[in-house]
């Protein structure tokens, strides 16, 4: 929690010595307190002094790494419930299932599959980021060997996931240099789980059965040594899970209590493909760090990643396509040239729109910096000499025959300058986008 | 170690919307359906704040649709042009809640038919099933401001959810909404302030903040999904900060909306099975946005419907 200009003024020297450039010490405080100033300006500060600021500025949930190289994934760091406040900074980690009940060709066959759960939609590559070991043979030495064979056969991120510390201590010693996150620590494995992790350098994720276990055990582990926790509610159904998890983010987040102040992890694992989409799509939205699922049908995975690619976009920044002439159905050098702005939104009701007219045509993209239409028009971000530009820089004219543009309705007005300015004849198109389909089939 | 609760300062409430009415109410309804009552943001707080159980609408068309994906459309084809079996398919063998029916063939470029045909196919299916109705225009305010208030008088005493009324064209129908003592629907295109505006007009026209469902527009998983999420939510915050004119129930029109989409339609082994994908990518949509805080759920595809029924159940 911030620290008021006050509590802090009452920390410092109070000598109103002026070396740190202000008239006094409460006006240090003040500036101090809007994050206008740095204590290290402060010759005479004590070391009291210095922990308790860093303490109140630390930031209420922590970001923990694992994995390497660019396979390495952040999760915390998150400052708000409601993605409308700021944004959602650390996007979910999805993490795919390995059994270690598997092997031979099988165990090959499933890390490939995992592996291979990436998609490049709407122009972004998206995918599940983490690979998590389970222990389901109960055997440490399998466990090890499993987690080995993943290592060497995964650029992912990995999770070594068992309840029992002489399985993870075993597996964390052949793969740490790969810095797997290892899950899970409970009351009773706490000593030597959180040692195997603090000796191997390894995250580790703390399970519970409640918020109130949760926060006593991310404390017994904490003094362990061990910095990177991840928060775990195990054994419970999904709605009781949801309501701890928004507990924990709110305590850690509202009232600034550090035992709940990490990223959490949520096993989805059983049920069908669809049950275990449902539940993760819950988790993705209400705050969840990783979400290890044991799905791996690409049905149900990409629904999940498009969540977080949805969820955890700035709300403060229009998402944008790239500006560029896009081909729509087996457009030639007949066919209708639509004209329209590069926010996402309106490309993409736009491109539905004319596939849904299933005339094959053109959509020609301007840069507009993300905003619509009519914003873009009022703000003079789409104007004639913006239309002209795009055109010879996408080579409009060497992509149809005919000289004919249509423009959305609601810009009507630019008709005039634009037929001047580019030589071509301007059609004014519907003003909703969704009376194109109609439109152009008359047009065609 | 006890865990510091943070403690809610709300003082609102979303509003409860009773839908349909049985023998003894004046209709003919067989069920009732009451949305709303949510006091807290979803799994805030205690579960026993999320209010009422969201519920699901399924779409039948007045008219045989021709652009439906085939993963979607063979789903129906058997009731397509008879929106009565359709709506007893729905119900009977789907599970819907409610029936939204759904006037696409009085609009001009669709059909352009005309009250005779709306007024045949409300009565039909009011006589085929006895869930609760919503009856939803074709978004041409001409037709709509022409049939629709037919289609209200046919089904007066029945307390349908009729709409939808915009910022533009919210007179007429929210008129004969109040004379038939039907439920109103006020929509607005992503954009929160709209929203209220639209519930303040119709307001001033004397009809019932509480019998208001407003419908804020909807984005598909991945095509703008985030702005009807945060809208509903905003909305959900809003109304427990006390702003009665946002504290409505809302609905969702996922099944159009995400059987528009690459993802459910289009022919891309490498994303799945179609018959799989198309109903995954709506349940999808629906899931995410229940998470903000919604209440009734419009659905076409029976796996969607079950997928989400499903999640329903567990949830709330």
């Amino acid at each position: 929690m911030a620290l008021t200009g006050l509590q802090i003024f009452k920390v410092l020297p109070k000598t109103n010595c002026k070396k740190c450039g202000k008239p006094t010490c409460l006006a240090f405080a003040m500036a101090l307190a809007q994050k206008k100033a740095s204590l290290d300006e402060c010759p005479d500060a004590t070391d009291e002094t210095r922990a308790m600021l860093a303490e109140a500025s630390a930031p209420p949930m922590q970001k923990v790494k694992f994995g390497t190289g660019d396979s390495a994934v952040e999760l915390g760091a998150e400052t708000v419930m409601y993605r409308h406040e700021e944004k959602f900074y650390s996007p979910t980690v999805i993490a795919v299932s390995v059994s270690d009940a598997i092997s031979g060709d099988e165990l090959k066959a499933r890390i490939d599959t995992v592996n291979a759960l990436q998609f490049d939609r709407v122009g972004t590559h998206i995918q599940v980021n983490a690979i998590a070991v389970v222990n389901d043979s109960g055997s440490a030495d399998t466990f090890a060997s499993v987690a080995e064979t993943v290592k060497q056969a995964s650029p992912l991120a990995m999770i070594l996931v068992s309840e029992s510390a002489d399985a993870l201590g075993a597996a964390a010693g052949k793969v740490a240099d790969s810095v797997p996150l290892l899950a899970c620590a409970t009351a009773e494995t706490a000593d030597a789980v959180a040692k195997i992790a603090k000796d191997n350098k390894c995250p580790l994720v703390a399970a519970a059965d409640s918020v109130d276990a949760l926060a006593e055990l991310t404390e017994k582990i904490k003094a362990a040594g061990v910095e990177d926790i991840v928060l775990c509610l195990k054994g419970m159904s999904l709605k009781e899970e949801m309501y701890g998890l928004t507990t924990a983010r709110a305590a850690a987040l509202k009232k600034s209590f550090r035992p709940l102040g990490y990223p959490t992890l949520s096993l989805v694992l059983g049920g069908t493909p669809e049950e275990q989409a449902g539940k993760a799509l819950s988790l993705v939205s209400k705050y969840a760090g990783v979400v290890v699922l044991d799905t791996a049908e690409a049905y149900a995975i990409l629904p999940v990643l498009t969540t977080i690619m949805n969820i955890y976009t700035d709300p403060q920044k229009p998402v944008q396509v790239e500006p560029k002439v896009y081909k729509i159905g087996e457009a030639g050098d007949d066919s209708p040239m639509l004209l329209t702005t590069n926010f996402s939104l309106t490309y993409y009701t736009v491109e539905s729109d004319a596939e849904a007219s299933r005339v094959p045509c053109y959509i020609l993209v301007v840069d507009t910096e993300g905003t619509s239409v009519l914003t873009a028009y009022s703000g003079d971000k789409l104007n004639e000499k913006v239309v002209s530009e795009a055109m010879k820089k996408f080579g409009v004219e060497d992509m149809v025959k005919h000289r004919k543009m249509i423009i959305p309705g609601y810009v009507a007005v630019m008709s005039g300058k634009l037929e001047e300015e580019t030589g071509w004849e301007i059609l004014v198109g519907p003003r909703e986008s969704s009376m194109l389909p109609k439109y152009l089939q008359d047009v065609a | 170690m006890p865990v510091p609760r943070v403690a809610d300062t709300f003082k609102g409430a979303v509003s409860r919307v009773t839908i349909g009415a049985t023998a003894e109410q004046g209709g003919t309804r067989t069920t009732t359906v009451t949305v709303g009552g949510a006091l807290n943001v979803v799994y805030a707080g205690e579960p026993g704040k999320l209010g009422e159980k969201p519920v699901i609408a399924v779409d039948v068309l007045d008219i045989a649709p021709e652009d439906w994906a085939e993963a979607l459309a063979g789903q129906y084809k058997d009731v397509f042009g008879d929106p009565a079996a359709w709506a007893k398919k729905a119900v009977d063998e789907y599970g819907a809640d409610l029936i939204c029916l759904k006037f696409d063939g009085i609009h001009p470029d669709r059909g352009d038919l005309g009250a005779d045909h709306a007024v045949r196919v409300i009565k039909d299916v009011l006589a085929a099933v006895g869930v609760p109705l919503i009856l939803w225009g074709s978004g041409n305010d001409a037709k709509d401001n022409q049939i629709m208030p037919k289609v209200s008088e046919a089904a007066k005493g029945q307390n349908c959810l009729i709409g939808t009324v915009t910022e533009d064209n919210y007179k007429s129908l929210t008129a004969i909404a109040l004379a038939d003592s039907h439920k109103l629907i006020t929509e607005a295109p992503l954009d929160i302030n709209i929203g209220k505006q639209v519930n303040i007009l119709v307001s001033d026209m004397g009809y019932p903040l509480e019998n208001i469902v407003t419908f804020q527009s909807t984005g598909a998983l991945g095509y703008g999904i985030e702005y009807s999420y945060s809208i509903q939510e905003r909305q959900r915050l809003a109304t427990l900060g006390g702003d009665k004119m946002m504290a409505m129930p809302s609905i969702v029109d996922v099944g159009s909306e995400a059987w528009r989409t690459k993802e459910a339609k289009s022919d891309a082994p490498e994303w799945g099975p179609a018959e799989a994908r198309g109903p995954m990518w709506e349940a999808a949509t629906a899931i995410v946005l229940l998470q903000s805080g919604t209440d009734i759920i419009r659905l076409r595809h029976p796996k969607a419907v079950a997928t989400v029924k499903n999640f329903i159940k567990e949830m709330w």
